[in-house]
C-alpha cells in the first residue's frame, strides 16, 4: 500500500513488526473503525450527521470568482459562502479575505491575542498513528511525570509569568488514566487561572470529573474528518474509533466544561473539506449549546522524530491563510488558535488578522522546561518530542513582539467559576 | 454646559457621562478615556484581573477613578453573585455590573438571570448595574430588585451598530426613574450624541475607541457629542415638522371667537 508515512523504527522484534506491517498492508486485520469499543459511552446527537451532510457533498472545484464576491460582499457569511470562500476560485482574493476577517476579529477580539502554553506529562500512546511521534511503535524515549515532576514544571512555567495552560499526554489509558490526569489538573490550578486539556476523548462522567478537578477546556483534533482515510491513518488503538472521537467535544460540554476547541490536521486528506467540516462542527454545536465557547486550531502536519518525510505537502502557508480567513468570516465569534507548528513571521502576522491566541515557551517533550527555560543541563530524565516546533519564542519575547505589532498581550481571561 | 449638571449613582456624585467598558483594553485606551474623554468610571472585567506581573489591568486605572467591575464570564446568577464577590475581596470597590450572557455567539444579556442576580447583590450592598436587553418589564423587575440603574443594549456588542433599539431605550428612560445608561452598539459619537439628546444619563463605549484611528482624538469626540447631547436634552429639542412647511392659513382659521 503506498503510504508515505510509513517507516520502521529500529528496536522492533521481528513478531512485531511483523504485526505492524500486517496492520499497514491488510487492513481486514485491522478493527471496524465505526464500531465502538467497550466502555465507550454513546450519545445521541445529530450533530455528526448535519455536519457530513454538507462535507460529503463539498465539491470545492464547483464555485466560482462570483461566488467568492458574493460571499465578500454579505453582512453574515452563509455555510454556502463559507464553502466558496474556502475554495480555489477564492484564492486570488486573499487580500479581501484578510481584510473582511481582519475587521471581523475586531469587532469580537479588538486587538488582544492570548497567550499560552502547552505541558506534555506523558507520552505513552497505546495507538499507532502513522503520521505522529508518540506512535507505540516508534523508538522514542518515553516517560510519565510523578506528581513531584509536574509541580516542578509548572512552578517553572508560572514563574515565567504563564497564566492558561494546556496539559498534555499521549493517548494511554492505561499508562495515564483519568485520576492521574486529573490530579495533574488539581496541581494546575494552584497555579494557573486556565486549565485546558488535550488528551485522549473519555466520557461524560469522566469529563465532568476532570472539570471538577479544575479543567475547564478541552481540546480534540478529529485530525481527519474523513472516516476511510482515518482509518488508513489510525491503524491501532482506541483513537481508531472515529465517532467516538467526533462526539468528545459534545461529551465535555455535557460534563460541564466551559469550552471545547476543534481541529483537524490539515494535510492528511483533502484540507478543504476537512476545513469545512472543523467549522461546521464548531457551528453545529454552537448551535445545540449557545452558552459554550469554542475555539478552532489550524495544525498542519510537522516532521517527527524518526520519520522525516513528513510534511504539509498541498497546505502552503497561503491555504492556511485562506482557511483562517475563511474561518474567521463565517465565525467571527470564535477562537483561532495558532501554535508553534508555525514560524514566526506567519504567526506575527495571522494575529493581525484572525488568530486571537497564541503559544509561548513551547516545549512538545516531557520534563524539560527547566532546561529549555534556563538554559542549564539538568539531571532529571527526559522524553522525546511529539513533533518539531517551528517558533520558538520565550513568553517574554513573544509578549514584547506582539505588544510591538500594536497588538495587546492577555495572559489570562478566565475565571474558574 | 452647566456646572451643576452631576447625576448620582449609589452615593456617588459624577460629571462626566462617558463610562468606559471593557472589553478591549490597553493602557492607551485607558489614558485616552480618562485625559481625553473625562470618563470617572471605568469598567474591569474580573476575569482579567490578576496578580502577576506582566499585566495588571489594576494598575492602569487612575486614582481618583471609580472601578466598575463587571461579572463577564458568568453564564447564571450565581456565577455572577461569585464574580461580584470576588471583585469585592480583590478591592474593587462595591460596584458591580451584571453581564450574564448564555450565547457565546451575539453575547446577549440573559434578562431573566440579571433580575435574580441583581436581587442577590443587593441584598448584599452592591451598587448594582445591571446589562440588559431593553424590556421595560424587566427594567421595572429590576427596578424592583434593587438595581442602582439600567444599562440597556443599543445593539450588539462591539458591533458599532449604533441606535438599534432607539424606540425600545426611549420607553425605558421614559418609564424608569433609575439613570438609563447606554451600554454596547455606540459606534459613533453622533450616536452617542443622540442618545444622550433622547434623556440617557451616561454612555458606556470601548469598541468605538479601541478600533479608532486616532484614540485621543476619538476620545474627545465622544466627550464633546455626549455634552451635545446632554445639552440638547436639558435646553428641550425644537420641534420637528412632518411634511413640508408648516400650513400658513391654519386649520382652524374657520373658529369664531
Amino acid at each position: 500500500m503506498e503510504n508515505r508515512f510509513f517507516i520502521d523504527s529500529e528496536g522492533l522484534s521481528a513478531e512485531v513488526l511483523e504485526k505492524k506491517h500486517k496492520l499497514e498492508t491488510d487492513p481486514s486485520c485491522r478493527k471496524n473503525h465505526m464500531e465502538y469499543l467497550p466502555g465507550m459511552e454513546q450519545i445521541e446527537s445529530d450533530v455528526c450527521r448535519h455536519v457530513m451532510q454538507h462535507v460529503n457533498t463539498y465539491d470545492s472545484s464547483g464555485y466560482t470568482t462570483k461566488d467568492v464576491l458574493a460571499a465578500l460582499g454579505h453582512d453574515t457569511c452563509s455555510i454556502e459562502d463559507f464553502k466558496a470562500l474556502l475554495s480555489p476560485a477564492a484564492a486570488p482574493f486573499l487580500e479581501e479575505m484578510a481584510q473582511k476577517a481582519r475587521l471581523e476579529t475586531g469587532k469580537h477580539f479588538g486587538n488582544t491575542v492570548y497567550l499560552f502554553t502547552p505541558l506534555y506529562i506523558a507520552n505513552y500512546c497505546e495507538n499507532y498513528c502513522v503520521y505522529c511521534g508518540f506512535n507505540c511503535y516508534n523508538h522514542i524515549k518515553r516517560m510519565k511525570l510523578n506528581m513531584e515532576q509536574i509541580e516542578h514544571e509548572m512552578k517553572i512555567i508560572a514563574d515565567s509569568g504563564m497564566e492558561e495552560i494546556l496539559i498534555l499526554t499521549g493517548e494511554s489509558r492505561g499508562q495515564s488514566d483519568v485520576e492521574y490526569i486529573g490530579e495533574a489538573c488539581k496541581l494546575a490550578r494552584k497555579y494557573f487561572r486556565m486549565v485546558g486539556l488535550e488528551v485522549y476523548p473519555v466520557n461524560t462522567e469522566e469529563y465532568r470529573y476532570l472539570h471538577e478537578c479544575g479543567a475547564d477546556y478541552v481540546t480534540v483534533f478529529q485530525e481527519t474528518y474523513d472516516a476511510d482515510k482515518y482509518e488508513t491513518l489510525h491503524l491501532l488503538g482506541h483513537k481508531r474509533v472515529w465517532p467516538y472521537r467526533f462526539d468528545a467535544q459534545e461529551r465535555a460540554l455535557r460534563g460541564g466544561m466551559r469550552g471545547v476547541a476543534f481541529s483537524a490536521l490539515l494535510g492528511l486528506s483533502d484540507f478543504r473539506k476537512d476545513a469545512l467540516a472543523s467549522a461546521l462542527h464548531v457551528y453545529y454545536l454552537q448551535r445545540k449549546y449557545p452558552h459554550a465557547e469554542m475555539s478552532l486550531s489550524c495544525p498542519r502536519l510537522r516532521p517527527i522524530l524518526n520519520n522525516d518525510k513528513i510534511n504539509p505537502l498541498d497546505v502552503g502557508e497561503k491555504e492556511l491563510c485562506q482557511v483562517l480567513c475563511a474561518y474567521r468570516i463565517f465565525l467571527p465569534f470564535v477562537g483561532i488558535t495558532v501554535s508553534s507548528r508555525e514560524n514566526e513571521a506567519f504567526r506575527n502576522g495571522i494575529v493581525k488578522i484572525a488568530a486571537t491566541k497564541v503559544s509561548a515557551g513551547v516545549s512538545t517533550g516531557i520534563g524539560d522546561h527547566e532546561s529549555k527555560y534556563s538554559g542549564k543541563e539538568t539531571d532529571g530524565a527526559q522524553g522525546d518530542e511529539q513533533f518539531e516546533i517551528d517558533d520558538s519564542r520565550s513568553l517574554d519575547t513573544m509578549y514584547k513582539d506582539i505588544s510591538a505589532e500594536g497588538l495587546q498581550p492577555v495572559l489570562n481571561d478566565y475565571l474558574y467559576v | 454646559m452647566q456646572t451643576n449638571d452631576t447625576w448620582k449613582i449609589g452615593g456617588h456624585e459624577f460629571r462626566s457621562r462617558f463610562i468606559l467598558g471593557s472589553g478591549k483594553y490597553s493602557l492607551n485606551l485607558i489614558e485616552a478615556a480618562v485625559q481625553d474623554a473625562g470618563a470617572e468610571i471605568i469598567t474591569l472585567a474580573v476575569r482579567r484581573a490578576n496578580t502577576k506581573e506582566h499585566e495588571n489591568i489594576l494598575d492602569y486605572i487612575p486614582k481618583g477613578v471609580t472601578l466598575l467591575p463587571n461579572t463577564s464570564g458568568a453564564r447564571t446568577a450565581e456565577e455572577a453573585v461569585r464574580i461580584a464577590r470576588l471583585a469585592r475581596e480583590l478591592g474593587c470597590g462595591n460596584f458591580v455590573k451584571i453581564e450574564i450572557m448564555r450565547d457565546s455567539k451575539y453575547l446577549l444579556p440573559d434578562n431573566q438571570e440579571t433580575v435574580r442576580a441583581t436581587e442577590l447583590l443587593a441584598e448584599e450592598g452592591f451598587v448594582v448595574m445591571p446589562y440588559m436587553y431593553p424590556d421595560l418589564n424587566t427594567a421595572r423587575d429590576l427596578v424592583n430588585a434593587g438595581a442602582a440603574a439600567v444599562m440597556p443594549l443599543a445593539s450588539p456588542i462591539g458591533s458599532n451598530k449604533g441606535l438599534a433599539t432607539r424606540e425600545f431605550i426611549q420607553i425605558l428612560i421614559d418609564e424608569i426613574e433609575l439613570p438609563v445608561i447606554v451600554d454596547a452598539g455606540i459606534g459613533r459619537p453622533s450616536q452617542a450624541c443622540e442618545a444622550m439628546e433622547m434623556g440617557a444619563a451616561a454612555i458606556m463605549a470601548n469598541t468605538a475607541l479601541a478600533t479608532a484611528g486616532d484614540l485621543p482624538m476619538m476620545a474627545s469626540a465622544f466627550q464633546q457629542a455626549i455634552e451635545a447631547g446632554r445639552k440638547a436634552h436639558l435646553s428641550g429639542l425644537g420641534r420637528v415638522l412632518t411634511r413640508g412647511a408648516s400650513a400658513s392659513d391654519p386649520l382652524t382659521g374657520f373658529l369664531r371667537d
